[in-house]
């Protein structure tokens, strides 16, 4: 597909799902994508009654735990028609790529699960397939640099989506970061079961991060984003780590500001 | 091999410190994954050419039976003999009885992790039967006395100086340590000598063309094709899925291979040995004896979740790209096999309670699936290994989780079948936490959060959910 040609109709309603992370933990990153979908002129519905796909549970293994949690989340959100966003490759992976293993001796649930999928659409993949990766033109002075989230690029394809959204953001000076594709480490309940594999790996990201001078650190994924921000605060670093949720509606709020100060 | 897969963590921890092994493994990333990504580049249909490999694989796999029957008839029409192992200890045994009644005196062995499974050159060694390693990263691991660090690097994890030390009869600490040029002439030189002595070889199979019967060979030093034409008898060993259908086929496994391995085009040396020497031929082996070997790899084929693995070719590729790997080492996964493949098979060849932890340690990344040339869904049988190991569905004996994750996880679940619950939880632990927080942030925390803080602070629940918070907004715009 060429860049910038956006599949049409543009949905004019979306349900989100937030994620148990952000739902609880990242409550901005999740008014962020609210404020940026509003800002593409859509009407956002957030179902009250979520709470999690399942993934951590079914990552460590306790699928029998995962199963009625994941069976919950698609009987939820079976009651909506239209694009359902999350700020999360992660969440969205879950979804679209393990509900098919972790439901596999029940077809109908499987079946289920595939056309609730193929309406969950991680953040930056909604925005560059709906409505471009040029849909949005905020400001924001600052430098910074993009990780690239594993889920994100290896289980739902997105790789240069979000970076291409970024370079319409007026004043942000990207830097590219080296080794941007490998790991952090995060991982979920790896990065608490086995603390030292998991920093060793982050160790060497948060070195690439250091001397890669920016301000700020984006990246699409709240998990991500907290293993390199918990690591750098360790290292008592002053860089910032950011969803890219964040930086486009603080953009989007900047460049209002500018144009109401007119 | 006795597998050590229990001492993965204390392994683990030991490369986690040694900067010196570190570095080396750096090499793994910089040389190799960035070689691959390089040669894939350099290749226009390099995808079309995976999912060919893939379907090659996957077709042979589903008729294992059929292309066995027919390689093993055709090696035989070809003047070779063909022994199946159910296991390592068989394999050995057929290589020993077979040494002793030709009164073999030296074997030379090129690369083969099959006949690392199998612990053969020491076994011949114990016979009192003179056994070299003659790749030269094997040679390396066999001075040490150590077990392969990579599937086609033994000795990537060695720093020059350790091979000096291992190759230079001359070298004293503190003298400069000689070039790897030079290495490898000493090398070279030792090794000669024991290539004219020989008079039996072991050899691997990188593929067996079942239509042809003959066995193909890939490598870069030329030893590999040394050992199957000087000594006057050749052992090859395989394990059972190393087979493919036709010559067409090996076209195709080659390229995706060896760009995959090294970042080569080709290989220095690609050998295919069809049968012993023939009557009307001059050079070659007298006797020709292929050892297809099981050792538990009818677990795998029986088993639906896993089968996947016996498409491996054995690149390497996934141990390049995995971040755990060159974090942790070879060492650490404890069998033959190491790296994401090694996290897979190693439980199911060796047992899968001891072995816990491989599968265990894995961030999920999928980079490994990623670089696969044959498109192993390895994240995918991580995860099923691990659902093995915490509920012991598949076979009781398999679980290890332990009663307190049993219970976490429990409480999880009852946490996430309801909004007011998963409210209440999120609010209750940021009370129980907030005192030890300061700006959001924890410096240490309790179980099971502890192992976070070990290494990272940790973030505070927020003081409301994002439902409320989006409540209030709604709210707000309404009024």
């Amino acid at each position: 597909m060429p860049e910038n040609t956006p599949d049409s109709p543009r949905p004019e309603r979306v349900t989100l799902f937030a994620s148990c992370m952000v739902d609880q933990l990242a409550t901005a990153v999740g008014e962020s994508t609210v404020d940026v979908l509003e800002h593409l002129g859509i009407e956002v519905k957030f179902l009250d009654d979520q709470t999690c796909c399942g993934q951590p549970a079914f990552n460590s293994g306790f699928r029998s735990e995962a199963l009625p949690v994941a069976k919950r989340f698609i009987e939820l959100f079976e009651q909506v028609s239209g694009p359902i966003v999350v700020p999360s490759g992660s969440c969205a992976a879950m979804v679209r790529n393990y509900y098919a293993d972790l439901f596999r001796v029940d077809e109908k649930m499987v079946m289920r699960a595939n056309r609730v999928g193929e309406r969950l659409y991680e953040l930056s993949e909604f925005i560059s397939r709906f409505f471009g990766t040029d849909a949005i033109t905020g400001k924001l002075t600052d430098t910074a640099t993009y990780h690239k989230c594993c889920h994100l690029l290896r289980e739902i394809g997105v790789d240069e989506e979000p970076l291409e959204i970024l370079s319409n953001v007026e004043g942000l000076q990207m830097t590219p970061l080296e080794r941007a594709d490998v790991c952090c480490g995060f991982g979920g309940a790896f990065s608490v079961k086995m603390p030292d594999i998991s920093s060793a790996i982050l160790n060497e990201k948060l070195d690439n991060i250091e001397a890669n001078g920016s301000n700020i650190v984006i990246a699409a994924d709240i998990g991500c984003v907290y293993q390199m921000q918990g690591g750098l605060r360790r290292r008592g670093s002053s860089v910032q780590v950011v969803h890219i949720a964040e930086v486009l509606a603080e953009s989007i709020r900047n460049s209002n500001r500018a144009v109401n100060s007119e | 091999m006795k597998p050590l897969t229990t001492s993965f963590r204390t392994k683990a921890a030991e490369t986690m410190v040694d900067e010196q092994v570190l570095q080396s493994l750096e090499h793994v990333y910089t040389g190799f994954f960035k070689g691959r990504l390089e040669a894939a580049g350099n290749t226009d249909n390099w995808e079309e050419l995976r999912d060919k490999g893939k379907a090659i694989k996957d077709h042979t796999i589903a008729h294992l039976d059929y292309y066995l029957g027919q390689l093993a008839d055709n090696v035989e029409k070809n003047g070779g003999s063909v022994f199946f192992a159910a296991d390592a200890a068989e394999a050995r045994k057929y290589v020993l009885d077979l040494a002793h009644a030709r009164n073999i005196k030296t074997v030379i062995k090129s690369k083969s992790m099959v006949s690392e499974e199998m612990a053969l050159a020491q076994a011949l060694i114990d016979d009192g039967i003179e056994a070299v390693e003659t790749d030269l990263g094997e040679y390396i691991i066999q001075l040490s006395d150590e077990t392969p660090y990579h599937l086609i690097a033994p000795a990537v994890h060695k720093s020059r100086k350790e091979v000096a030390e291992l190759l230079d009869d001359n070298y004293v600490e503190g003298d400069p340590v000689p070039d790897a040029t030079e290495l490898t002439m000493m090398a070279r030189e030792k090794l000669r000598g024991v290539f004219e002595r020989a008079d039996m070889s072991v050899t691997g199979v990188n593929f067996a063309v079942a239509e042809s019967g003959s066995i193909t060979l890939v490598t870069n030093e030329g030893n590999g094709r040394m050992s199957t034409t000087v000594p006057r008898v050749h052992v090859a060993v395989m394990g059972m899925e190393k087979i493919i259908p036709s010559i067409q086929d090996l076209s195709t496994m080659l390229r995706i291979l060896i760009r995959s391995a090294t970042g080569q085009r080709i290989s220095s040396y690609v050998t295919m040995v069809n049968g012993p020497r023939k009557s009307d031929e001059e050079e070659g082996p007298e006797e020709f004896h292929l050892v297809i070997m099981d050792n538990g790899r009818q677990k795998l084929l029986a088993d639906e979740q896993m089968r996947e693995s016996l498409n491996c070719i054995r690149c390497g590729a996934c141990l390049n790209a995995c971040p755990v790997y060159r974090k942790v080492g070879g060492h650490a996964y404890g069998w033959v096999y190491p790296g994401p493949i090694g996290a897979i098979v190693t439980p199911v060849l060796t047992g899968l309670k001891d072995a816990a932890n491989l599968p265990a340690a894995s961030s999920l990344c999928g980079a490994c699936h990623d670089a696969c040339p044959v498109k192993i869904n390895m994240p995918r049988m991580l995860l099923e290994l691990r659902y093995r190991t915490a509920e012991g569905k598949t076979d009781k004996d398999e679980r290890t989780s332990t009663t307190r994750e049993r219970t976490v996880w429990k409480a999880w679940r009852i946490g996430m079948m309801g909004r007011k619950r998963f409210d209440i939880g999120a609010r209750l632990s940021r009370l129980f936490l907030r005192p030890m927080a300061r700006n959001g942030w924890l410096k240490k925390a309790p179980p099971p959060i502890s192992g976070w803080t070990s290494t990272r602070d940790f973030p505070l629940v927020s003081s409301s959910s994002l439902k409320a918070r989006l409540n209030k907004r709604s709210k707000k715009a309404k009024s």
